[in-house]
């Protein structure tokens, strides 16, 4: 498993960073800032939890 | 609680596709079909407005699954299907093109813009294709008016801006709408609006139009002279009419459902035995304010798709979904999160870094935090913000 983003949809609403902390930060413009590409247990729980959540879509969940 | 075997979803958009996706997330192994009547595999809406109409980005990009990803998720997408009808009783659904049985029903059908009074004729915005269609006119339109005050009406003239037409904004009721932050940052937009050359126009009434040429027929030139109550009136290449949406239950209208303001529905999402709704075209009962409303923001789809996926697939009863909205007009970025009271002024909170961007917020009467709106806000500052929400079910006024 590993995350994919896609930064010009990123709206920066903040909802991944506030899920998923060790997964997710945001730069100065809120856009989102990949920390961890491929989390372990709970934060891959809690950055699943982030791919639904995000109101742009802006992050996948890619299983290659 | 045994879970259903076959879940059906009307509405192939955010909301509804959220549901599917989450009712595999949380171990659902039934069938699960999602229709929707526009011909596109579901895509998100907000880009509309803004990228897609800015010319940024291609219709592709607001896609926001493949054929092939649903098919790998079990998820059975009928796209060009539309509902005609429910039989709330014998859990079947009709369609344009035969009935489906189902065990759970899952209503996701969003709203349409409401026509203008006046000017039916004129461009709306709803779906991919009145965005493209919208982007076509405005490639040309050297003048545009939008009529409407609301957050849609201000970021699509922003987009014209970016296009670097003369843009005249109409709106009724003397201030700008932001969702459910009311009108209480119509002095902010009013400013930003005035600051990108926008010229607004806060208290017209539209009382006719006269259409010039080919007048507002799809992709014609061509003029239309709108004429205010006032007396005074104004020339326009493409008017724009973004006066709110009325949630899309016609198809309903024969059903036993309560359809007093879209599909009235209780705290979790059900609206009848086996019959959910998510989304704009829901009215969830708000145990914050003890009503029933509707809420047209994405994230509220998305986080009540995530509360009717846990409840159909194990009885959970999720989370309550906190509005949290966003926007992003003449450059500037607005997020809202949480509750808003008109009646009062939203309050500076401290932030700790010395960007220029600001973040407020709304206070209830026992002086507790229930709202924050972030104007370019720092990131960090805002989430620290947000997390100081009081999200607990306690009303916002005190009742008598
Ligand atoms: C231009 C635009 C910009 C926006 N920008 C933002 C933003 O910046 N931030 C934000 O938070 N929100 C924004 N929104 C709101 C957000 O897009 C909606 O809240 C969201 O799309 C709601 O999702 P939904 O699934 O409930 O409904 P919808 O997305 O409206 O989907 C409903 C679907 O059901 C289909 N349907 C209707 N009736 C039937 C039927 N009888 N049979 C079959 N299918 C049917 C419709 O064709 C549609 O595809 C914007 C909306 C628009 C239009
Ligand atoms: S949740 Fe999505 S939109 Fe929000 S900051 Fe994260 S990636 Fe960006």
């Amino acid at each position: 498993m590993s995350i994919l983003v896609q930064t010009d949809a990123c709206v920066g609403a903040g909802q991944c960073a506030l899920v998923a902390p060790d997964v997710f930060d945001q730069d100065d413009n809120g856009i989102v800032l990949l920390l961890e590409p491929d989390p372990q247990g709970a934060d891959l729980a809690a950055a699943t939890r982030a791919v639904r959540l995000c109101p742009a879509r802006a992050i996948a969940l890619s299983t290659t | 609680m045994s879970s259903p075997a076959r879940v059906v979803i009307v509405g192939a958009s955010i909301g509804g596709l959220t549901v599917a996706e989450s009712l595999r997330d949380e171990g659902f192994d039934g069938e699960i079909t999602l229709l929707g009547d526009e011909p596109h595999l579901p895509y998100t809406r907000p880009p509309l407005s803004k990228q897609i109409l800015a010319g940024e980005w291609q219709p592709e990009q607001a896609a926001i699954r493949t054929a092939a990803e649903l098919d790998g998720l079990g998820i059975r997408v009928l796209t060009g299907r539309a509902a005609t009808g429910l039989d709330v009783e014998a859990r079947t659904l009709h369609t344009d093109d035969g009935a489906l049985p189902f065990d759970e029903l899952v209503i996701a059908t969003g709203t349409r813009p409401r026509p203008h009074p006046v000017l039916a004729e004129a461009s709306t915005l709803r779906t991919m294709d009145d965005a493209l269609r919208l982007r076509e006119r405005m490639e040309t339109a050297r003048r545009v008016a939008v009529i409407g005050s609301g957050i849609l009406g201000s970021e699509i003239a922003s987009a014209a801006r970016k296009r670097d037409a003369e843009v005249l904004l109409v709106g009724r009721s003397g201030s700008l709408g932001f969702g459910g932050v009311g009108t209480l940052l119509s002095d902010e937009l009013t400013r930003l609006h005035e600051q990108h050359g926008v010229e607004l126009a806060l208290r017209a009434e539209l009382v006719g139009a006269e259409l010039a040429g080919a007048g507002l027929a799809p992709n014609a030139s061509g003029s239309t002279t709108l004429a205010f109550a006032d007396g005074t009136s104004r020339a326009v290449d493409l008017v724009v009419a973004m006066i709110g949406g009325t949630p899309r239950t016609e198809w309903l209208a024969a059903s036993t459902l309560d359809l007093a303001d879209g599909v009235v529905c209780d705290h979790l999402g059900v609206a009848a035995p086996g019959i959910s709704a998510v989304g704009d075209v829901a009215a969830w009962l708000d145990p914050i304010t003890g009503r029933h409303r509707r809420v047209e923001h994405q994230s509220n789809a998305i986080e009540q798709a995530i509360a009717v996926a846990a409840r159909l697939a194990h009885g959970g009863e999720g989370a309550q979904p906190v509005p949290l909205f966003w926007s992003e007009i003449h450059g500037t970025r607005i997020h809202a999160y949480g509750w808003f009271d008109p009646e009062r002024p939203l309050a500076e909170l401290p932030k700790t870094s010395d960007s220029p961007g600001t973040v407020s917020g709304s206070h209830d009467e026992a002086g507790e935090l229930r709202g924050v709106v972030g104007w370019n806000a720092p990131p960090r500052d805002f989430r620290t913000a947000r997390a100081a929400v009081v999200t607990t079910i306690r009303p916002l006024v005190a009742h008598s």
